[in-house]
């Protein structure tokens, strides 16, 4: 089986270096696109590859890869933030259930419980009945819909850690809640965190695309990833090339990312081998 | 019942007035106060919240106010598209993912295995709604064998109308495959390490029986646990699939009812499919009755 050094695991590296290349994808695309995302063009409407525009254009003619290029951003700042969200939220909920105990867990877990298994599409709606659509909507949506996950997690290792002897021997030594929480339970129980950190983004760039391919999410001109594959599905028999680059760009994005969340698990994981 | 409490509170708790929403900025001042009475929103929050839930246990989820017909109404029309959509595209994903899980994990470390991980982690990454999309774009606008979207009832015939299901059950059906493929291999590796396998291998039983009867069978639980997870995702899944197919079910009537602001129409939609996700659960952990006996409910 593949060495304990990160880079002897192939699924890591690859994931790694797809990863990589998002970020780096992303950074550029800040201070520098082949053309202006937003500039449109009448006459060059609709292009397939192109040695000026390699990616073609879409029905406003905007370059599709600097479109594609600044989408990258949008995807890894919903990411980021919604797994922000469900992190941070969830690891509260489960440090008060877990260290708490009674019947706070009680009322927390059965909270847990019901959010569990609501999907993020079905927060986005409600939400969006109530206020206009848009990336916050859809970040917190889908941060919601993580939270279970991660309070669950949370709870389970702060159950197990906080019988353990050396957190018993701090609390002997007269160490106080606040102190045993957080310098001896919290940061034993942040790896399978990170581990379900790392598998929740590219779960939340699929859904950040569902939303915004619906309407519930990222508005234009802003450019997004589902969004442009909403706008390309109406000229599917015109430019093909418009509906398969920003889905490929997806679709390589969450492999890379689910490369690197499997080999993550791998190498954190000691009960794997 | 958390479920009911949880979309009731998303709608009225948070800030924004659906009045004021449904009366726009033009108008006079008074007009959504007025809207708000008839509407019955200027009672205690508890009160609205146990009359809603009153109402929606009776099987009444209000009126729409885009189409002034009853929600329940409006959901029961579109119910013979999303329920065959989700039913086809469940039935798609099992048909697939099992036999491909089993193959995998009986090939554990052989070229079919390290195929079958590839393809279900090729699905995992895809979109559905992209997947949606390369299939019409191949099989509708390259090929022309279907339409690309569009639904015409099921009284036009079953096979047409399963026939504008099937693309969208396909693409909706291929990314929980791929999840399940997983699930079913990782869980049927588990069981095939276990003694009673190596016991039944020894006194000489086909492998096929070994797989099917021992191996598979008490891999089931965690199977079915994930396929249950999969088919609460499927009504889900199914709203966006029926976007990009432009069908009339479920998902469509809400979308429709956000840019009408037909706040009764979201709310009984997302209810609904909340609670078709419990009981799918609920389902699921009666099957772990039926699958070991020595689960026990009281």
């Amino acid at each position: 089986m593949a060495s304990r050094r990160p880079l002897r695991h192939v699924t890591f590296t690859l994931g790694a270096v797809i990863t990589l290349a998002l970020l780096v994808t992303a950074a550029l695309s800040v201070v520098y696109t082949p053309a202006d995302p937003l500039a449109m063009s009448i006459t060059g409407r609709l292009q397939g590859p192109t040695g000026v525009h390699p990616f073609g254009t879409d029905h406003f003619g905007r370059d599709v890869l600097s479109r594609v290029m600044t989408g990258a951003v949008t995807s890894i700042a919903v990411g980021v933030i919604a797994v922000g969200i469900g992190a941070s939220v969830g690891l509260l909920l489960g440090l008060l259930s877990g260290y708490v105990g009674g019947w706070l867990d009680e009322i927390l877990m059965r909270l847990v419980d019901a959010v569990q298994g609501f999907p993020a599409i079905l927060s986005a709606l409600l939400f969006t009945a109530v206020f206009s659509p848009g990336m916050l909507v859809s970040m917190t949506a889908i941060g919601i819909a993580f939270v279970p996950a991660f309070a669950r997690l949370t709870r389970g290792s702060v159950l197990e850690l906080r019988e353990r002897e050396f957190v018993v021997a701090a609390r002997a030594l007269g160490g106080g809640d606040a102190r045993l929480v957080l310098r001896h339970i919290l940061p034993n129980s942040l790896p399978p965190l990170i581990v379900q950190a790392t598998t929740s983004f590219p779960v939340a760039i699929l859904a950040e695309a569902a939303l915004a391919y619906l309407g519930l999410g990222t508005q234009p001109p802003y450019p997004s990833w589902g969004l442009m594959l909403k706008e390309a599905q109406n000229f599917l028999s015109m430019n093909p090339w418009f509906a398969v680059f920003p889905g490929g760009a997806i679709a390589l994005t969450v492999l890379g990312l689910n490369f690197l969340g499997d080999g993550l698990r791998d190498l954190l994981d000691p009960k794997t081998s | 019942m958390f479920v009911s409490l949880l979309v009731f509170l998303v709608i009225r708790i948070l800030p924004g007035d659906p009045a004021a929403l449904i009366m726009g900025t033009e108008g006079s001042r008074e007009a959504p106060e007025r809207l708000r009475e008839a509407m019955g929103l200027n009672r205690p929050l508890p009160v609205q919240y146990v009359e809603w839930l009153a109402g929606a246990l009776r099987g009444d989820l209000g009126r729409s106010i885009q189409y002034d017909v009853p929600v329940g109404e409006l959901i029961v029309t579109r119910l013979p598209v999303t329920l065959p959509l989700a039913l086809l595209a469940a039935a798609f994903m099992v048909s697939v993912a099992i036999p491909l899980g089993l193959y995998a994990a009986t090939h554990h470390r052989r070229s079919g295995d390290y195929l079958a991980m590839i393809v279900s982690q090729l699905g995992i990454s895809i979109p559905q709604f992209w997947s949606g999309l390369l299939l019409i774009l191949f099989f509708s606008v390259t090929l022309g064998w279907v339409r690309a979207g569009g639904f015409d009832g099921w009284s036009a015939g079953v096979w047409p109308a399963l026939r504008s299901l099937l693309l969208p059950a396909v693409a909706l059906g291929f990314f929980q495959a791929a999840v399940l493929v997983r699930a079913t291999r990782s869980a049927v590796l588990d069981v095939l390490r276990e003694d009673y396998v190596r016991t039944a291998r020894a006194k000489g039983l086909r492998e096929r029986l070994v797989v099917v009867k021992h191996a598979f069978r008490n891999a089931l639980i965690p199977i079915v646990t994930v396929a249950g997870l999969q088919l609460g995702q499927l009504m889900a899944g199914a709203i966006v699939l029926e976007s990009v197919f432009a069908l009339p079910g479920l998902g469509r009537l809400a979308l429709g009812a956000i840019s009408a602001r037909d706040l009764p129409v979201v709310q009984g939609v997302a209810l609904f499919v909340a609670s078709s996700i419990v009981v799918i659960n609920f389902a699921v952990d009666l099957a772990y009755g039926a699958l070991d006996p020595r689960i026990r409910y009281e």
